[in-house]
């Protein structure tokens, strides 16, 4: 298991390679489907006036993607009504959703690692290749563990998108991650597609 | 008069949101023996069952999509059912107010989350069934929404498949439904089956086949023998724990036929995720049963 810090620099990202185990410390923030879109209409493809406190939020996450990591996570938080946020479950959710999006998300912001579950296309897989970046995979689900590695949650932003889908910042120890999308190319997502599909025909007779 | 359960029903839900069942748990520690030392396969399910111990130690979600919650509640006559769906519904605002269940329930049209799990009649989804007797039992599903995406629903003959209206084309179809889920449903998973019905009643007998417990056959042979057939030809793709390689897939596969239109023959897989969380309380003479 690899020990990683968040800002991570290029040398680190390229070092990294598709089934390594990655430990991961340092502030990251999530976002999953309101985000991504919010971000595209408003700051990328301009179709939307930026409205209330837009700007303020652009410019303050900017600061924590550069070289930093987005976790696409809904997460179940306590102390909603007091404003005393805690992580009680924190697992990753469907990351393919925000395909259409995260190659251009990732450039613009250089976020240097995203996490999901599930993995990616070949437009993300190739802004990895390019930026560079990985995809980390967490385990689905294992939201109690992951929550545990999360120590403290440092702000939220567009709270209004609703608990899941807001933009929450936090600062994490030792989060368990696989790295399944390197920034070589390399997808286990993608290999075990193929030689599943060669089992599969060969099952049905297809 | 009616007694008010819902605190009752406040433990039901908590309980199925932070334990999983101890069949599902067996069944998951025996897939991780399966699985090489030092694979990624093993590890992700080391990483599963040390998150189930933890939720269930620290009463928090097994997972943080606590999903869609699914109640079949059996309810002797004379019962009120609007206020046995009140009482429930009560249960599940508080349930999420003390973030068992995260708030689930977005408005279709408008985007927005109701913030406390109710929505409209169809969340949480309620099943009513009239009983003899006077004993009330409740079952409670929470099926993830990751899991529910990649559950899918076949239409038979299926020409691309070379699926037939028979369970050889079942066979067909749910393996098709098992290659295309990959990981992403949250591997391994279970599967229920439904074969039959219209395209409703198909996904609510795929449902119900998931209340069978893993240690029991099903009662016709035939369909015992598919499930087991299908559960082990899908452990031969490779998929693996999360998509990442490996020799589980499929931990057990459950079907249910039902009675069908001469005109069609569908076959619906409600993909269930390793976070197979269903619990029931059993309520009788004013005393409580968890199971
Ligand atoms: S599919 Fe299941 S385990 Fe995976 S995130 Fe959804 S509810 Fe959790």
């Amino acid at each position: 298991m690899r020990e990683i810090t968040i800002p991570i620099d290029d040398e680190t990202i390229r070092s990294l390679k598709a089934g390594d185990t990655v430990a991961l410390t340092g502030v990251m923030m999530t976002g999953r489907d309101a985000v991504h879109k919010w971000l595209m209409d408003t700051f990328i493809n301009k179709t939307r006036q930026p409205q209330g406190d837009d700007l303020e939020v652009y410019e303050a996450i900017k600061k924590i993607l550069d070289h930093g990591v987005l976790y696409h996570c809904g997460p179940v938080v306590s102390g909603i009504e007091t404003g005393d946020y805690k992580f009680v479950a924190a697992g990753p959710t469907t990351s393919i959703r925000e395909e259409p999006y995260e190659a251009t998300v990732i450039k613009h912001f250089n976020i240097k690692g995203v996490i999901g579950k599930g993995g990616m296309g070949p437009n993300t897989l190739k802004a990895c290749q390019e930026t560079p970046a990985v995809y980390f995979h967490a385990v689905g689900g294992a939201a109690s563990l992951i929550a545990q590695s999360v120590q403290r949650v440092l702000g939220v932003y567009k709270l209004e998108f609703g608990v899941p889908e807001a933009m929450w910042v936090i600062e994490v120890k030792a989060f368990p991650v696989i790295v399944t999308m390197d920034s070589h190319g390399n997808s286990l997502h993608k290999s075990v597609l193929e030689s599943s599909q060669a089992r599969y025909r060969e099952l049905i007779g297809a | 008069m009616q007694p008010d359960l819902t605190q009752e029903l406040l433990e039901l839900v908590r309980l199925t949101a932070t334990s999983l069942p101890a069949d599902v748990e067996q069944t998951i520690a025996a897939a991780r023996d399966k699985e090489d030392a030092g694979s990624v396969a093993r590890s992700v399910l080391d990483t599963i069952l040390r998150n189930v111990q933890m939720a269930r130690e620290h009463s928090t979600p097994i997972c943080q999509d606590t999903g869609t919650p699914i109640f079949y509640v059996d309810i002797p006559a004379g019962w009120s059912i609007r206020e046995f769906r009140r009482q429930i519904e009560a249960a599940v605002a508080e349930a999420t107010r003390r973030v068992y269940l995260r708030p689930n329930a977005v408005n279709s049209l408008t985007g927005k989350n109701t913030g406390n799990n109710l929505g409209d009649e169809y969340f949480p989804t309620v099943h009513f069934h009239e009983v003899d007797g006077d004993t009330v039992t409740v079952r409670l599903m929470l099926k993830g929404g990751g899991s529910e995406n990649v559950s899918t629903q076949y239409k038979l003959p299926d020409t691309r498949l070379h699926a037939g209206r028979d369970l050889e084309g079942v066979y067909k179809v749910v393996m098709d439904a098992v290659y295309q889920a990959q990981g992403k449903g949250c591997a391994p998973g279970f599967l229920g089956v439904g074969i039959g019905g219209d395209r409703g009643s198909s996904f609510y007998a795929a449902k119900e086949a998931l209340w069978r417990t893993l240690d029991e056959p099903n009662p016709d042979p035939e369909l015992d023998a598919l499930e087991r057939r299908i559960t082990e030809d899908a452990n031969k793709l490779g998929i693996g724990p999360m998509g990442l390689g490996g020799k589980t897939t499929v931990m057990a596969t459950r079907i249910k036929a039902i009675h069908r239109l001469p005109a069609c023959y569908f076959v619906s897989i409600a993909y269930m995720c390793w976070a197979y969380r269903r619990h029931t309380m059993i309520y009788r003479n004013g005393q409580v049963e968890y199971k």
